[in-house]
């Protein structure tokens, strides 16, 4: 046979081969089907291992305590015991060892995503006390006048 | 001499052939893949649980999810937001979620669009209330299905994931969600949402959100415990769950949820 047939031919073997080789060595290992099945578990399995391992930044308020017990036992006896330290301090990842200080949010604004009173009767937000944030002391801080750890005990 | 036939023919031999060798490289083998399917020997499945009676939509849920889990704050992106529904005497329904609630409510105007705002009377409101929206981690998630690489995939415990690595942003499970909790993630260029915060929960923490949320209106549970809290309120109370009729069997449940949200 002639060679003009078969040239065809190998340049297909040597695509073909050409593409194997290089999806063996690109493919990882472990990139196959999961426990979900081909349908919904078809992936490279270290991923899922790969999500486990981002840091974990909210520590909650229970890593707050041992080192400001004081301000734990106060939030704890006040109304706003439900709300976390880090919801308004931010999140204490590498605190204190990286971040000394943390950065607190005292802006009006901040207070008002609560108190900014909201006439929804299907939810529970008209029932928290609010306040017309134009009349009720514009310009100032909530926290001049408000002990936000205990808002209402620290203007008597 | 050759013929066309027999050199099409042979052509057609020698790649089948050719073939055969090269499904070893191939991991798929059909029946493996039926019983894998089948079999479902995972102890947790994952479930949230949202209460829209108590969200207040403070977005402090928002908020803690963008800083755990590195979304560009200032961005409009993000993987959980809260939605407002104002329903008024007129029979209008406007609904809003300004920067995704990042901030929270803190205006009656509802925003209808970029700058544009409507103000609604206390007195014109018939029915108002917040609706806190993340991935629904589906059971039969449709975005899975779509990625034509592999990047996205369901856990045993039920929670889809992107591989960052592998995602070739595309866009197409983008499109694919019914429920558009996916976004292209301004840093790295690939579709990016919630995991349910997969490096809390597999700690025994809870996601950041639901840390977060100071009125108990997000909750996460194991369905296949028994004596889970979050799995008997799912079984034993009324619960209501997103875009049933799409057959995508959300995973995230809703305790009053009204006809008017999609």
């Amino acid at each position: 046979m002639k060679n003009h047939v078969y040239r065809p031919l190998f340049v297909v073997l040597v695509v073909v081969v050409l593409i194997l080789a290089v999806r063996a060595v690109y493919v990882p290992d472990d990139f196959g089907v999961g426990e979900r099945g081909y349908m919904y578990g078809w992936h490279r399995k270290a991923n899922a291992d790969e999500w486990k391992m981002v840091k974990v930044k909210y520590l909650g308020r229970e890593y707050c305590q041992d080192c400001h017990a004081d301000r734990y036992a106060t939030v704890m006896a006040g109304p706003h015991k439900d709300i976390q330290c880090e919801n308004c301090h931010g999140p204490a990842v590498d605190h204190p060892e990286q971040q000394p200080t943390l950065a607190i949010d005292r802006s009006r604004v901040h207070c008002l995503r609560c108190h900014f009173p909201l006439p929804y009767a299907a939810s529970e937000r008209s029932k928290i006390p609010g306040i017309d944030p134009d009349e009720h002391n514009p310009g100032m801080e909530c926290s001049e006048c408000h002990n936000p750890h205990d808002p209402m005990e620290s203007l008597k | 001499m050759i013929t066309r036939r027999k050199f099409l023919e042979s052509t057609a031999l020698g790649l089948t052939g050719m073939a055969l060798p090269f499904t070893a490289f191939e991991i798929i083998d059909p029946r493996k893949l039926m019983a894998r399917e089948a079999s479902d020997t995972s102890k947790v499945r994952w479930v949230f649980l949202v209460d829209t009676y108590k969200c207040v939509g403070c977005g402090l849920c928002v908020k803690a999810c963008k800083e755990e889990n590195e979304i560009p704050y200032d961005a409009n992106v993000t993987r959980t937001w809260v939605e407002r529904y104002v329903l008024t005497k007129q029979g209008e329904l406007l609904a809003d979620t300004p920067k995704g609630a990042r901030d929270g409510f803190t205006t009656t105007k509802i925003e209808m669009g970029p700058g544009k705002y409507q103000e609604v009377k206390e007195e014109d409101i018939d029915k108002a209330f917040f609706v806190p929206k993340l991935c629904n981690q589906c059971e039969n998630p449709p975005c899975v299905q779509v990625c034509p690489v592999g990047a996205t995939y369901a856990t045993a415990d039920g929670v889809v994931h992107i591989d960052r690595s592998w995602c070739i942003g595309c866009g197409y499970c983008i499109m694919g969600c019914p429920y558009g909790v996916r976004f292209f993630h301004p840093v790295h260029r690939t579709a990016e949402k919630c995991n349910f915060c997969y490096h809390r929960i597999t700690k025994g923490l809870q996601p950041a959100c639901v840390d977060a949320c100071p009125f108990g209106a997000r909750r996460i549970g194991n369905i296949k415990d028994p004596d889970d809290p979050v799995a008997r309120i799912i079984r034993t109370e009324r619960v209501g769950v997103l875009k049933e009729e799409y057959g995508t069997k959300p995973q995230v449940y809703y305790v009053g949820l009204s006809k008017e949200v999609k």
